[in-house]
């Protein structure tokens, strides 16, 4: 008798296992739709428009614009930058992000110093940052084209090879790492799939979609900001802007990211 | 000052598709900051002309989100036919701008 209600239990608990699964797929179908939908109407192409103007506005004390900045295709070149960055910069014996590299820009030509070109990096929707409508003007002359992040010369390694190990290490008063959320699938936090940004399809999602419109709060985010708040919901100290660190964990999933399409900037919740 | 504008009409069919994207930050009057009421500010209302002519007049209200997108479909048209939108809000700012149907 026991025996047979401990199968009748049995049952129940595979029916209910099943229907779960039958839920869970409905819903993930249910929020690709809504992703989609809102990729359609994206005010993102709006920070495009002003980023383009910010890039041509003459300004700092050389009174110049950034159209010769360097992102490495060559001083001015666009296309294409977005989808090879990070990487090493022979003049400043780095690798760099896109935004530290604008910060660079900012510097050198424009002569700005660079307390003043990092004075309001993250800005709100009143008004936004120079760097996140830059960000979005400069990823999106990278749209269609194929990620391509180079780790041949030994700092670009170097870097992604410390973005591996800080993307794993638990620290902080959660005793937390990227790899808590971003290691293993079907993890969630309401209505966001956790991405497994250490494998090629998670990666690859993730980053090509990276600078992203927020529907919810109606900013554009740009990396830089979305690596600070994953350090913020670790409880980890507040990172530097454009730091080493910040910049290596870029590189590691942009790398993870590889061979992909980059489609952004694109739509967040 | 408005923030830019971007329209995008393309003929499909004997339709033609028009998109628009407009900056502006929709205050619906209800919302608090540091205490205060942030006073209303949102567009009222949203013209589209083509040619010239106009062929939507929309009346719009608090509840379109901040940064709005709109679509409208218009019956007819041809490659080159200048579509103008502009919107004018409770404050009296406006802004325009216009593109060819391609």
């Amino acid at each position: 008798m026991l025996a047979l209600r401990g199968a009748a239990v049995l049952g129940a608990a595979a029916l209910a296992l099943a229907t779960a699964s039958a839920f869970a797929q409905s819903e993930r179908q249910e929020i690709k739709k809504y992703q989609r939908m809102t990729a359609e109407n994206s005010p993102v192409e709006l920070w495009e428009l002003e980023g383009a103007d910010l890039w041509k506005a003459k300004r700092g004390p050389n009174h110049v614009s950034l159209e010769r900045c360097d992102l490495g295709m060559g001083a001015g070149v666009l296309k294409g930058a977005y989808a090879h960055l990070p990487r090493y910069f022979a003049d400043t014996g780095r690798v760099e992000d896109l935004e530290s590299r604008l910060v660079t820009c900012m510097t050198t030509l424009q002569g700005l110093s660079e307390k003043e070109a990092t004075k309001r990096v993250f800005g709100n929707a009143d008004k936004p940052s120079d760097m996140e409508y830059l960000s979005a003007y400069i990823a999106g002359r990278s749209r269609g084209l194929r990620m391509q992040v180079s780790t041949k010369n030994p700092k670009e390694k170097a870097s992604y090879e410390m973005g591996r190990a800080l993307f794993h290490y638990r620290a902080g008063p959660w005793d937390f790492s990227c790899a808590s959320c971003h290691g293993t699938p079907n993890k969630r936090i309401r209505m966001q799939e956790l991405p497994v940004l250490s494998s090629k399809q998670g990666a690859r999602g993730t980053y090509t979609t990276w600078p992203g419109y927020r529907v919810s709060n109606s900013q554009l985010k740009t990396m830089e900001w979305r690596i600070n708040d994953c350090f913020r919901q670790q409880r980890f100290p507040e990172p530097d802007y454009g730091s080493d660190a910040v910049i290596a964990l870029t590189m590691y999933v942009a790398v993870n990211a590889n061979g992909a399409v980059y489609r952004g900037p694109g739509t967040k919740r | 000052m408005p923030g830019p504008m971007k329209i995008r009409a393309t003929l499909s069919g004997d339709y033609t598709e028009i998109r628009v994207l407009m900056s502006h930050p929709m205050e619906t009057g209800q919302r608090k900051a540091q205490g205060k009421l942030v006073p209303a500010h949102f567009i009222e209302n949203v013209t589209v002309k083509v040619n010239g002519k106009t062929v939507v007049e929309a009346q719009t209200s608090q509840a379109v989100s901040r940064n709005p997108v709109f679509a409208f479909r218009v019956k007819g048209g041809s490659k080159g036919d200048m579509v103008e939108i502009g919107w004018v809000d409770n404050k009296g700012e406006s802004n325009k701008t216009e593109a060819a149907v391609a």
